[in-house]
């Protein structure tokens, strides 16, 4: 039985346009892909990485365009889709203005005191 | 029974940006120096740590030249644990993340290390007795 | 009951109260085992005597163990006469030993 490991992800939009991606969810999906059963929570700011419409296009360094912005709502929800249960941080979504309807459909919201029950059901938990 | 443990470790920072990256190698030479089994894998500029091309430099703010100043280069860190789990009987595996190096340019990393990727990470993980991820800020 | 080892790296005048906060929390809950929060590097600074030291004093109130990485200590110049008692300074060995027991390790 593979262990059951959760990412909390906490560190948000750090390198994410040189990158063209989170590197936390990017390694969770390169996890996930290689047989983990991993799970992510986003905490703090990274709550804002379900928020659905996030546009990071249109930079360039002289001539040099960037083609690939992160799409990093698509990425949480591919996660999802890959069946990476989401959840992220009730409070720190409210906190920064968030409501349900800004976010994309699949990260389920927990609160603050249900993290000790969360974490509980884990093998191991790497805090990003 | 024997006490010997199998411990994973990541690391993340680059080079000389964050005190995470000493407590990690202190972390890592403990665990060695009682005899443990270590697994390190280096995510994103951690990579940079085992860098073959590092250099020493001299210090003229502390009136140091290079000899007196002995300027710690991770890399010779590094080979020191290597050497360190051949001394102790204990396995040592530095694994790079292949893809970070590639963005980075820090192909030449001293001896002792390993191309990887995050499956070998995960593997790690399934087979260690207990890991600890230390993330960059 | 493996029990949970935080350590935590940043001092809490750069606000850490979520990792504290979450200590509290897995202490409460008790039935996964002993919480011990591990200070090392500026995670130390406010082991010192000082307002941000209430923090700590109200964390080992609610059972978690704190332990503050001697090294860390000693680079700071906090002595061990200005810590307050409910800190305790040891080797960084006690982590390593605690990573050893299983408990379930986060790195804030």
């Amino acid at each position: 039985m593979p262990k059951k490991i959760l990412h909390i992800v906490e560190s948000a939009y750090r390198a994410t346009i040189e990158e063209q991606d989170d590197t936390v969810l990017w390694f969770t999906h390169a996890m996930k892909g290689a047989g983990a059963d991993v799970s992510v929570l986003l905490r703090g700011n990274a709550v804002n990485y379900a928020v659905e419409g996030q546009d990071a296009s249109g930079l360039s360094f002289g001539a040099r365009k960037q083609t690939q912005p992160p799409r990093l709502d698509a990425d949480v929800a591919k996660l999802a889709s890959k069946g990476v249960e989401v959840f992220y941080i009730a409070e720190d979504a409210q906190a920064r203005g968030l409501q349900a309807t800004d976010l994309i459909g699949g990260p389920k919201s927990l609160a603050k005191n249900e993290l000790p029950g969360l974490l509980a059901r884990f093998d191991l938990v790497f805090h990003w | 029974m024997s006490t010997k443990k199998h411990l994973a470790f990541l690391l993340m920072d680059a080079p000389y940006e964050q005190a995470r990256t000493t407590t990690g190698l202190r972390l890592i030479d403990l665990a060695l120096k009682k005899g443990h089994d270590v697994t390190v894998f280096c995510y994103e500029g951690a990579v940079a740590l085992a860098f073959a091309k590092q250099a020493p430099h001299a210090n003229a703010v502390h009136g140091r030249d290079v000899e007196q100043e002995d300027h710690p280069n991770p890399k010779d860190w590094i080979a020191a644990l290597v050497k360190l789990a051949a001394e102790k009987g204990s396995k040592l595996t530095w694994i790079q993340c292949g893809l970070c190096v590639d963005e980075r340019g820090v192909g030449e990393a001293v001896q002792g290390t390993v191309r990887g990727s995050p499956a070998d990470f995960l593997k790690a993980v399934e087979t260690a007795d207990n890991t600890l991820v230390i993330p960059t800020q | 009951m493996r029990g949970y080892l935080l350590i935590e790296s940043r001092d809490s005048f750069e606000g850490t109260s979520h990792f504290f906060d979450l200590a509290r929390s897995l202490a409460h809950e008790a039935k996964e085992g002993p919480v011990t929060l591990f200070l090392v590097e500026n995670g130390v600074l406010p082991a010192r005597r000082c307002y941000a030291s209430e923090q700590l004093a109200a964390l080992a109130k609610d059972g978690v163990e704190i332990l503050a990485d001697e090294f860390s200590l000693r680079e700071r110049a906090i002595g061990r006469e200005r810590l307050i008692p409910e800190v305790k300074a040891v080797a960084l060995d006690a982590a390593l030993d605690l990573l050893v027991e299983g408990r379930k390790a986060l790195w804030h």
